[in-house]
């Protein structure tokens, strides 16, 4: 427990009938990034907002720089920084009014708290926008100053609930650029998140959660490798040779075998499969225009662990849907 | 599933104080950048006083001057009636954006947010009554009143409205809708305030609605701004009845409204 910033055993918790979290667990290093990834409904809100002491659970404990989210929550809330997936900004105020509310609550003096707005300010890009109101930001600008706000306590933890949603990619990479960075300074992150590229690019540890369970658990790429394996590719010269190329991938790789694109993918799990498939091919006289034998994506992994009817959220929700769920 | 019924110790009272009075500032800032909110809480009373003065007060009272002075009170209540909102108002909005979670999540006084938003409210009344009492001597009516009576009056004002701010509130909690909230406002307040003796003296009306009109906490506070404006009447009894009322409502509504707020 004491390298872990984070833990959790057998989280539980239900909505009126709806399953929130089915019993997860739950152990982030301390410094580390955990990833959790899923489907809409599949639950990573609550966890968030349990780990971030804004909900109770209904079975099971969890624990924040060793100090329990519901019996200690007011030395957690000390400690934790979250950004939820709703912007916690006030819109009529400026950029430089919403960071010295929050350091004036955390007990900042008034020169102390402005002089942390402006550094923040500075760090994400939002200097000339400082003295605008809120309301005036474009999603990405709200989202960074969201950000901005939950480490004006320099917070030891940081929660994101989808960070990225809604960001265009030049903004991504930089807001990925900016958690490694507080990374980099010790900071341990937990984050949500649907792109997967952004849990390969971000998170040394994936938790892949679908109707409140954890479904799988591991780095990127031990994800990758143990449920992925490669995919294949390979294109003909000539279209009409996709059959011939289609039976040899049949009968050597075992996997699954498509046709897309005037291309054949299979997905092979031993690697001594692409100089068999080509020298027979050889044989055959099919000339290919292009072979490949790539890491199957993390996409590819999530899509195979979801269910895919999870996927249609239980309960339809709307573009109002807002606040938070209790 | 209440969390403010943790073990965990939170802030100190002097701590708790100054982060509310911090959450007010905020919610007075609004207000330079939206200068037209100190407008909404300078027009309409202003507006109400010439309206109900000049185009009722002849018909009621023999002569605008005569109508003043008898419901200068009343007109005072009835605006700060409809001030009341204003915390329910920006408490549904942070409930409907995540800024309501953000401060759930920081380690400060759980009472903060809402406690900062009721501290505005109350320099907004403040306001909004000199700006009643000014409009007032413009018109001719002259309290009869030191400035103890004035401050009384102020006091009154504010704790029977930050009583009855209760009830919007535990509507934001619920709705979490500010439009929600200002409907709501309007529907209870007008009511309420035209069936009290703001406006028109009880003597004048029907037997059984007289007996609402007499019961009303807003007839209460109305009699009680009056003695303490105008002298004229006794104070005792509307002041107990005002402060019984604000005592009971408060009890009520902010009861529901926290368990409300600490379910979410
Ligand atoms: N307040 C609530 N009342 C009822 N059901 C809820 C509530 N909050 C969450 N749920 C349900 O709990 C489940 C998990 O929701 P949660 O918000 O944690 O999912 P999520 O993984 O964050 O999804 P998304 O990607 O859409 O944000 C869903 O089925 C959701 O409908
Ligand atoms: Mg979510």
């Amino acid at each position: 427990m004491d390298d872990n910033a984070i833990e959790a055993e057998g989280l539980v918790k239900q909505f009126r009938g709806n399953v929130g979290l089915a019993g997860i667990d739950l152990r982030v290093p301390a410094g580390s990034v955990l990833a959790l990834l899923g489907p809409n409904g599949a639950g990573k809100t609550t966890a968030v907002r349990i780990l971030g002491t804004l909900l109770r659970p209904d079975a099971g404990h969890a624990r924040v720089g060793g100090l329990d989210v519901v019996a200690r929550a007011h030395e957690v809330r000390g400690l934790i920084g979250l950004t939820g997936q709703y912007a916690g900004v006030d819109e009529t105020l400026t950029g430089t009014e919403n960071l010295v509310l929050v350091g004036r609550l955390l007990g900042l003096a008034r020169r102390a708290a402005r002089a942390r707005a402006a550094e923040l300010l500075a760090e994400f890009g939002l200097v000339d926008a400082a003295t605008r109101p809120a309301a005036t930001y474009s999603g990405g600008m709200r989202r960074r100053l969201d950000l901005a706000a939950s480490l004006v306590g320099r917070p030891r933890v940081l929660f994101l609930d989808e960070p990225t949603t809604g960001l265009d990619p030049a903004s991504r990479v930089e807001l990925w650029a900016a958690v490694r960075g507080l990374v980099d300074g010790g900071t341990t992150v937990l984050l949500t998140t649907q792109y997967l590229e952004e849990a390969d690019r971000l998170a040394d540890d994936v938790v892949v959660l679908d109707r409140g369970r954890v479904v799988a658990a591991g780095t990127p790429d031990g994800l990758k490798a143990s449920l992925g394996g490669s995919a294949l590719e390979l294109r003909p010269v000539l279209a009409d040779r996709l059959d011939v190329v289609a039976t040899t991938a049949r009968d050597l790789a075992r996997g699954e075998v498509t046709v897309v694109d005037g291309a054949v993918r299979a997905t092979v799990s031993d690697p001594d499969v692409l100089p068999a498939v080509l020298r027979r091919l050889d044989e055959a006289g099919v000339h290919l225009a292009e072979v490949s034998l790539r890491r199957a994506s993390l996409d590819e992994v999530f899509l195979s662990l979801v269910d895919t009817p999870s996927r249609v959220d239980p309960t339809p929700r709307t573009a109002t849907r807002t606040g938070s769920p209790a | 599933m209440i969390l403010t019924s943790t073990p965990t110790r939170s802030v100190g009272p002097l701590t708790a104080l100054r982060q509310a009075m911090t959450m007010a500032w905020r919610s007075l800032l609004q207000i330079r950048h939206k200068p037209t909110e100190l407008l909404d809480l300078s027009v309409q009373p202003v507006m109400f006083t010439l309206l109900f003065t000049y185009v009722f007060g002849g018909a009621i009272a023999g002569s605008p001057g005569a109508y003043l002075d008898f419901a200068f009170g009343g007109l005072v209540v009835q605006n700060a009636l409809f001030l009341s909102i204003y915390a329910a108002i920006g408490l549904a909005t942070d409930l409907r954006q995540g800024l309501h979670d953000r401060f759930r999540s920081m380690p400060i006084a759980r009472s903060a947010p809402l406690a900062g938003r009721l501290l505005a409210d109350v320099v907004r009344q403040l306001w909004s009554f000199a700006v009643l009492l000014v409009v007032g001597f413009v018109l001719g009516f002259r309290p009869d009143a030191g400035p103890a009576a004035l401050l009384g009056a102020a006091a009154v004002l504010v704790v029977f409205t930050l009583a009855f701010s209760w009830i919007p509130v535990w509507i934001g909690v619920l709705a979490r809708d500010p439009e929600k909230v200002q409907v709501f406002g309007f529907v209870l307040v007008l009511p309420i305030t035209f069936t009290s003796n703001a406006l028109v003296p009880l003597d004048t009306m029907p037997g059984p609605l007289r007996a609402w009109v007499a019961l009303n906490p807003v007839t209460a506070a109305n009699d009680t701004l009056r003695s303490l404006l105008t002298g004229t009447t006794p104070l005792g009894p509307p002041l107990l009845a005002t402060l019984a009322w604000s005592a009971a409502v408060t009890l009520v509504f902010a009861t529901a409204a926290m368990r409300a707020l600490a379910r979410r």
